[in-house]
């Protein structure tokens, strides 16, 4: 019994030291990515000093914020001020804890799970962390004793709160069909291509991609930190690494959405014609990381994309299609699908 | 407490309730071209009344004129419009030409009309890629921002200058056109079409961008022309009023070309009133290069164009004007003069008192900016933060310009 608690512990926590140590190297790559996409978008050629093909930006720019004067304002209130970087960043983290990264692979005579927590609830604990994640920002805006900012986060806070509804409702969708909420679960059944839910659930993919995008508060959905209206918005008074945990925060909250994307719509770890799904072999569990990996990339291009491609909505104009459109949007669809699952068995078993 | 709060006194606003936000819109705000102050009351996120405050870059380009001789204003002209110097610069000399009478030959209004086309064409390529950023598409801005330098190659190659350009001279140019100018200049127009194509597939049509500046900060005609409106803002709420039509100045007679007007006058209707213009603006030019004449580079008149350096060690005469104009000057008759150009943000009018002597008595610039500014008040009232700065972007004031 002890040395099962043990052994879980030990393999626990090599695997959270190993996904913590991928997600902030990969935020920071995130960031080198997104200046290299907007290059290539805007027809420059972005950072190539640091390193081969600029590869050391993100190192750089690491020592940089570390190196930069940490200032803290006159006036603000330093427990949030100096809490709210941290409030922002962890959520993510934990978000990408529940995520199933792979398949279970047998290694060392043992198997193990290519996830931190697999919960049974698992999306409704995505919803609540996701949803914490936005009192950073709130906390931030609002202790840093600046109009902008406040602005700033009185937007963010609104917004989240919108779009967090049309997400949380067209999820379900997704839920109805597979009948969990355990993340694992619902990966494990979208088995082949055309068992994918984005298939069955096209528009409740659409509305809870929208609404992801607004949950990132990226362009068309950057009020928070509109540069032309709001100055920096809610970190325009954070400096040196307060205002890295922000940044650092944001990408890792693009990671994991745009994970959280595949493994919902897009089969997880699966990959489609092979089935890895009954083979924990260590050769198929790694191919299955990679496969997410890739179908996260992929999202994260396309939120990049969107982002140097499209103008940025009016406050009133994200606040009606939150609320006058999505959410109506994601109702009538958790209707429709609720119809189509009772009414016809096949749309639940599907090919 | 301090005495920079009471001397700050003045710009606290009393507000009736608290509900009220104040908030200072500038002067130093990345929406704020330049540097212009607009202090704006604040219901949530819509304003309810703002205060624009102008004067935070003004460099007393007017008293300064008085001091400089007629060929060195034109470095203060300069720095007024800076997105577009050389229609600035040619304004001036155009106007102390016609103080003098002075006639230029083909070739020398053929340049200048390339100029301030080309001038045109980078001032609206800044303005509305900048109205871009300010609704948060930022790449198209790049797009027009590789435009632009091409355009200044062009200036760099004739003026030695990028931003200063101090472009021509009373009387003519500075020196001949480079030999590599009119490969620069269809090198510019080879590839601009493809962009300014570019450039609305990315934002004309796009729905986020319509509903952000459709029907957002309108002026009617009347009240425009109340205001004083003129050049593309003008013409965006439907009034055909181009200076290069209706008082035709250097050469621009001889150019076809079309006047693009809009309907309703709001951001909208300016987006697409200035991008129609640089596709006209791209005509005439091709025109004006087509059919460049040759020439001299500057009108015969020697008590006024400042001979070569070679020939005035080798010349009589051109040591004699060198030593008149440098030591007494261009003195035109006395008198007060008007003139005014189409420059890109609209009537550009020089009004010049001449006593006589070598220095202007009294110089005074119609700015448009001025009077667009102007109207800021009324047209940001009742919208959203987000509409004042699609609205400031739109009208393209420049804190160098308005402020003089």
């Amino acid at each position: 019994m002890h040395t099962e608690l043990w052994s879980l512990i030990i393999e626990k926590t090599i695997f959270g030291v190993i996904l913590l140590a991928a997600i902030m190297t990969g935020a920071a790559y995130v960031t080198l990515a997104e200046r290299k996409v907007a290059s290539w978008f805007q027809d420059r050629i972005g950072p190539n000093r640091a390193g081969p093909l600029g590869l050391l930006q993100p190192l750089a720019d690491g020592i940089k914020f570390f190196l930069k004067e940490d200032m803290i304002p006159k006036n603000v209130h330093k427990a949030f001020y100096l809490l709210a970087p941290g409030i922002a960043a962890i959520p993510p983290l934990l978000i990408a804890a529940s995520i199933p990264w792979g398949n279970q692979i047998e290694l060392l005579g043992k198997a193990i799970k290519l996830q931190m927590i697999d919960l049974n609830v698992g999306i409704l604990f995505i919803f609540a962390f996701a949803s914490i994640g936005v009192y950073g920002v709130m906390l931030g805006g609002w202790a840093s004793n600046n109009k902008y900012s406040l602005m700033g986060g009185l937007r963010s806070s609104s917004q989240m709160i919108s779009y967090e509804l049309a997400q949380g409702t067209a999820v379900v969708g997704v839920l109805l069909l597979a009948g969990t909420l355990s993340l694992d679960e619902i990966v494990k059944q979208q088995d082949s291509l055309t068992k994918w839910y984005v298939w069955r659930q096209p528009i409740g993919f659409f509305i809870f991609f929208v609404a992801s995008l607004a949950e990132l508060a990226r362009v068309p959905f950057d009020l928070p930190e509109a540069e032309n209206e709001l100055v920096g918005g809610y970190h325009t008074e954070y400096s040196s690494m307060k205002f890295g945990l922000f940044q650092v925060s944001e990408y890792i909250h693009l990671i994991v959405t745009s994970a959280l994307i595949s493994t919902l719509y897009f089969g997880g770890w699966q990959i489609p014609f092979v089935d890895i799904a009954s083979n924990s072999s260590f050769i198929y569990g790694v191919l299955g990381v990679i496969s997410l990996l890739l179908k996260t990339v992929f999202f994260i291009f396309v939120f990049m994309w969107l982002r140097w491609t499209l103008p940025r909505f009016r406050y009133d104009q994200l606040m009606s299609l939150g609320w006058k459109f999505l959410l109506e949007a994601a109702f009538v669809w958790i209707v429709i699908t609720a119809i189509l699952v009772l009414a016809f068995p096949w749309y639940k078993t599907w090919f | 407490m301090t005495q920079y709060s009471e001397q700050n006194q003045k710009y606290v606003i009393p507000t009736e309730d608290n509900d009220k936000f104040l908030l200072n819109l500038g002067p130093s705000h990345p929406a704020m071209h330049g540097i212009l102050q607009n202090i704006v009351e604040l219901d949530g996120e819509r304003i309810i009344k703002s205060h624009p405050e102008i004067g935070y870059c003004h460099r007393s380009f007017e008293k300064l004129a008085e001091s400089y001789s007629y060929n060195q204003v034109i470095t203060i002209t300069d720095r007024m419009n800076y997105v577009s110097s050389p229609a600035n610069n040619v304004a001036w000399t155009l106007a102390v030409e016609k103080m003098l009478g002075i006639e230029v030959p083909k070739k020398v209004a053929y340049v200048r009309v390339i100029f301030m086309e080309l001038a045109r064409i980078m001032d609206h390529l800044v303005s509305m890629g900048i109205l871009g950023v300010d609704l948060g598409a930022y790449t198209g801005f790049l797009y027009f921002f590789q435009q632009r330098e091409k355009i200044y190659r062009i200036i760099e190659n004739m003026t030695g200058a990028r931003l200063t350009t101090a472009f021509g001279r009373v009387g003519g140019l500075e020196r001949d056109i480079p030999k590599s100018f009119k490969k620069d200049v269809y090198d510019f127009l080879q590839g601009f079409p493809k962009t300014l194509n570019e450039f609305h597939k990315l934002l004309t049509r796009n729905r986020i961008f319509m509903d952000r500046t459709r029907g957002v900060s309108p002026i009617s005609k009347e009240r425009a022309i109340q205001y004083g409106f003129t050049g593309p803002n003008l013409r965006a709420t439907g009034v055909e009023w181009d200076i290069r039509k209706v008082y035709p100045y250097s050469c621009y007679e001889e150019f076809d070309f079309e006047i693009p007007i809009g309907i309703d006058g709001d951001v909208y209707d300016r987006y697409l009133v200035r991008m129609e213009e640089m596709n006209q603006s791209y005509k005439i030019i091709k025109q004006a290069i087509d059919h460049l004449p040759d020439g001299p580079w500057h009108a015969d008149v020697p008590h006024v164009v400042l001979p070569l350096k070679r020939d005035v060690y080798s010349n009589m005469e051109a040591m004699i004007f060198h030593f008149k104009i440098i030591m007494h000057g261009i003195n035109p008759p006395v008198g007060d003069y008007y003139f005014s150009i189409e420059s890109p943000n609209g009537e550009l009018g020089v009004y010049i008192i001449s006593d006589g002597g070598p220095n202007p008595y009294r110089v005074h610039w119609r700015r448009p900016c001025f009077y667009y500014y102007n109207a800021i008040e009324e047209l940001i009232n009742g919208g959203l933060i987000a509409d004042a700065v699609a609205c400031i972007s739109s009208l393209n004031v420049i804190a160098g310009e308005l402020d003089c």
